[in-house]
């Protein structure tokens, strides 16, 4: 039994602005910038994959099965700026054929810093998918798909979780195969699903790569690997970036047409199927237990975590942000607390990576600032200003609070005096 | 392969960054065997009837001799000096509007004023004479020509030997003066680069401006870009103890350096930190000017001029320094901000130069863009972990800078000439 489990990461950030030191403003993000981005990715990926995915769920009457997981950050945007793209994810929901996954709805690196921040947002995202989609996500992906034991730890704490899908990464599966599902270290009843990275890389990264001897990919050869599993495993995890189709690859790749043919191919065999991660995790037994000491994602070769904490600047700006968690918290204010966590998207913090610089690369592809260095000065300006606001918050709220004790003391005082004027002589 | 190499300045007698290309690149083509007769024009006494030395390498200081065995120095007695031309135009230009010859000097100005003839084109046409006869004498493959001011020499040794002829543009008149060129040197420019069976421009920036100002077909023009001397220097890691931060402006205080943007971005950073000082190390045309306007902008007391420092000072300021500030409305290269990374210091360059091509590690700007420059000045000094990883990926990134590439990609131009030359 070979049963594929599509899982589609779909993430935009909130751009910053451009935000000097002379700035003073509490507009932090690049609204026009953001919503073009957004249109743009809604006319080359989300809506024509929407409506591919919709045709083929309705083609294969239940037989086609996919799951998303959506940021928050990216559904606020798709309020605003492509409601038509929320409506077709909406429709998709409906189809009783789409799984949601639940992750940290501002797409954050809370998990290596904060429990709290991390617990609450999750459950904002969990309340939010609910909310939109009329189902409760079952299944946790995280940032990045960052991963650690303690992490399935602290996902066993909130509950209601079946599985954690992660980076199927080699020096933690030994000699195992990723198309098992695994359980983590520690006591609970989650499953792990790991990614098989060689097949979805496939799609992802290499679909339109003409050095690559494979090159050009067609559904029936993609699926002849997927019927090689048979036999030597259950399921065939393929989780990747939603924009692959039409946005990381052009639609002129042909990628639209591969994504069209693939289910027929796969179902050619009758021993496989599609399952959504829920599903997969509920069919099949769990074979070992993967042991996650240290942290894992799925980003560059390396697959850990240095393409968010690889050098000074970016340690810098993470501890930065979660020293002030108790400050902006304290404030109660919804805007500042609103700004803080979008300010933790991991995207902030990938811009100021440094490791692949020199060679132009993926992390170029991604980058709206010329350099790491840029991208470092503007978001420290942007926190700065937000440790001010807090601040002032804070010292108006102690003002206010003063004010109100003074008050209550002279009230107090009132009512005690006045017997004392109405005289009792 | 024998070269015959024209140079107008070279160490220790430099003043700006053509003396220290000439010395990279002479030395490591040296190395990787070319044989080099370099040809440089010197000021010396000026009655000298002696118009021409051959030093066998004894001309330059005795630490300086090794790599450099297959060079031989010929020295020309002339009063040929690049940037004495251009800084002094620049104050006629502002000072005495109808003033259109260049040379006509008032003998304050210059201890050798009476070595200037009475125009550049005379005197680039004598030097030209002078370096044909060197030429009759000398035999060689190639003619390589170092700036406008060589370029006639290069092509009468050229035309007499029948020798292809290699111009190495290292700036050109527009980064030297902006819109108010001088129509004789650009002239000058122009007959050398038309005359050239190859051009070497020392980054895309110029092979554009040789482009698109001097109408040069683009095949034509090859980039090579400098390199710098990875030798290994010590750096303290220790900088010196001092209050305040500093921000470095180190070099000639000209109009192509943009020192008055330098001023005016100090002025914007000091609203938002006082414990900064900015200080001026360099001379040139622009420098008094820019004691005033720091005066009138009321930043007198945070900015400090140091007229040209040397050596010992130089390594002192590096040592001192938080930021390095190079805001030139136009930079060729840019040796300098090389030096400042490879000396610890963080750098801040101008977008409008040629390093910015190709060094990564740095903050760029535009140099019209003093509240970027500012910002980005305000960041380096107040997140310290930026300036540690500059100063980290900086130190490794100069090891890309190689003169050896820079020896290597001229010997193949040399090759390819050749070939085609037959």
């Amino acid at each position: 039994m070979a049963s594929v489990c599509f899982y589609f990461q779909v993430h935009q950030p909130y751009r910053l602005r451009e935000y000097t030191v002379f700035d003073s403003g509490s507009d932090y993000f690049d609204d026009n910038k953001n919503s073009q981005i957004c249109r743009k990715v809604a006319e080359k990926c989300y809506l024509p994959a929407n409506s591919l995915m919709l045709e083929l769920i309705r083609k294969y009457k239940g037989q086609f099965k996919i799951s998303y997981s959506i940021t928050g950050v990216l559904l606020e945007q798709l309020e605003m700026y492509a409601p038509e793209v929320l409506a077709s994810f909406q429709e998709l929901a409906q189809t009783g054929c789409v799984e949601f996954i639940a992750e940290t709805y501002y797409h954050s690196l809370s998990s290596l810093y904060s429990e709290q921040e991390f617990m609450e947002q999750i459950i904002l995202h969990k309340e939010t998918i609910e909310r939109l989609f009329g189902q409760t996500p079952r299944v946790f992906r995280n940032t990045e798909l960052i991963y650690n034991n303690y992490i399935s730890e602290l996902i066993g704490k909130i509950g209601g979780f079946s599985a954690i899908i992660t980076e199927g990464v080699d020096r933690i599966l030994g000699h195992r195969s990723p198309n098992f599902v695994y359980r983590p270290s520690g006591d609970n009843n989650m499953k792990l699903l790991l990614k098989n990275y060689r097949l979805s890389d496939d799609i992802a990264f290499r679909f339109s790569n003409r050095d690559w001897s494979e090159w050009p990919l067609h559904a029936p050869k993609f699926a002849k690997w997927v019927n090689d599993v048979n036999g030597c495993g259950f399921v065939v995890n393929l989780f990747m970036d939603y924009e692959t189709f039409g946005e990381h690859q052009w639609e002129s790749t042909g990628i639209f047409n591969f994504l069209k043919h693939l289910p027929q191919e796969i179902l050619k065999h009758r021993d496989n199927d599609f399952k959504t991660p829920s599903e997969a995790a509920a069919a099949y037994d769990d074979s070992d237990v993967v042991d996650v000491p240290h942290t894992i994602s799925w980003a560059d070769v390396e697959r850990d975590i240095s393409a968010w904490r690889g050098n000074k600047m970016q340690c810098c700006a993470l501890a930065e942000i979660y020293r002030l968690e108790k400050t902006v918290k304290e404030t109660g204010d919804d805007d500042i607390i609103n700004d803080w966590r979008r300010l933790q998207t991991s995207d902030h913090f990938y811009y100021m990576c440094t490791k692949w610089f020199s060679d132009g690369d993926v992390h170029k592809y991604f980058n709206p600032y010329e350099s790491p260095y840029d991208s470092y000065i503007n978001f420290m300006n942007v926190l700065d200003n937000l440790d001010t606001r807090c601040r002032t918050a804070l010292y108006e709220k102690q003002i206010v609070n003063s004010e109100k004790r003074i008050q209550n003391s002279e009230d107090r005082i009132q009512n005690v005096e006045s017997p004392v004027g109405d005289g009792n002589f | 392969m024998k070269v015959f190499m024209l140079g107008w300045e070279f160490p220790p007698f430099i003043s700006g960054g053509l003396g220290t290309a000439c010395y990279g690149l002479t030395k490591a083509m040296s190395q990787a065997g070319t044989e080099i007769a370099f040809v440089l024009p010197t000021l010396t006494d000026g009655g000298s009837v002696d118009y021409m030395k051959i030093l066998n390498a004894d001309g330059i200081s005795s630490s300086q001799k090794t790599g450099f065995t297959n060079v031989r120095f010929i020295t020309v007695t002339s009063p040929l000096k690049p940037y004495i031309f251009s800084q002094r135009r620049k104050f006629f230009a502002k000072n005495e509007k109808k003033c259109s010859k260049i040379c006509s000097f008032d003998s304050n100005f210059s201890k050798n004023e009476q070595n200037y003839g009475e125009n550049i084109y005379e005197q680039v046409n004598k030097y030209a004479e002078k370096v044909s006869h060197i030429a009759d004498v000398e035999s060689f493959d190639v003619v390589h020509s170092h700036d406008w001011m060589t370029f006639p020499a290069g092509v009468a040794a050229a035309q007499n030997s029948g020798k292809p002829l290699v111009v190495h543009v290292h700036s050109t008149e527009f980064d030297r003066s902006g819109e108010n060129i001088n129509q004789t040197i650009y002239d000058i420019e122009r007959y050398g680069m038309y005359e050239a069976q190859k051009i070497v421009a020392v980054s895309n920036y110029t092979r554009n401006m040789i482009i698109n100002r001097y109408g040069v077909a683009a095949e034509k023009i090859t980039v090579v870009h400098n390199g710098i001397e990875n030798d290994n220097h010590f750096v303290p890691e220790k900088a010196i103890e001092k209050r305040d931060k500093i921000v470095l402006f180190l070099g000639r205080i000209t109009f192509q350096k943009g020192p008055d943007y330098f001023i005016a971005a100090a002025k914007k950073v000091l609203e938002k930190i006082s414990n900064v000082k900015f200080i001026m190390a360099g001379d040139g045309d622009m420098l008094h000017r820019m004691i005033e306007y720091a005066a009138e902008l009321g930043i007198g007391h945070k900015v400090f001029f140091t007229k040209f420092l040397r050596g010992a000072n130089v390594e002192k300021m590096y040592r001192m320094a938080d930021l390095y500030v190079m805001p030139s409305v136009s930079e060729p290269f840019g040796i300098a901000p090389l030096e400042a990374v490879k000396n610890g210091v963080p750098a801040l360059i101008s977008k409008q130069s040629g390093i910015s091509e190709i060094l990564i590690n740095a903050l760029k700007v535009d140099f019209w863009d003093v509240n970027q420059m500012a910002n980005k000045i305000t960041a380096a000094l107040k997140y310290p972990p930026m300036s540690q990883t500059l100063r980290e990926n900086g130190r490794n990134e100069m090891k890309k800078f190689r003169w050896e590439d820079a020896a290597f990609k001229i010997n193949e131009i040399y090759k390819q000439i050749l070939t085609i030359a037959g």
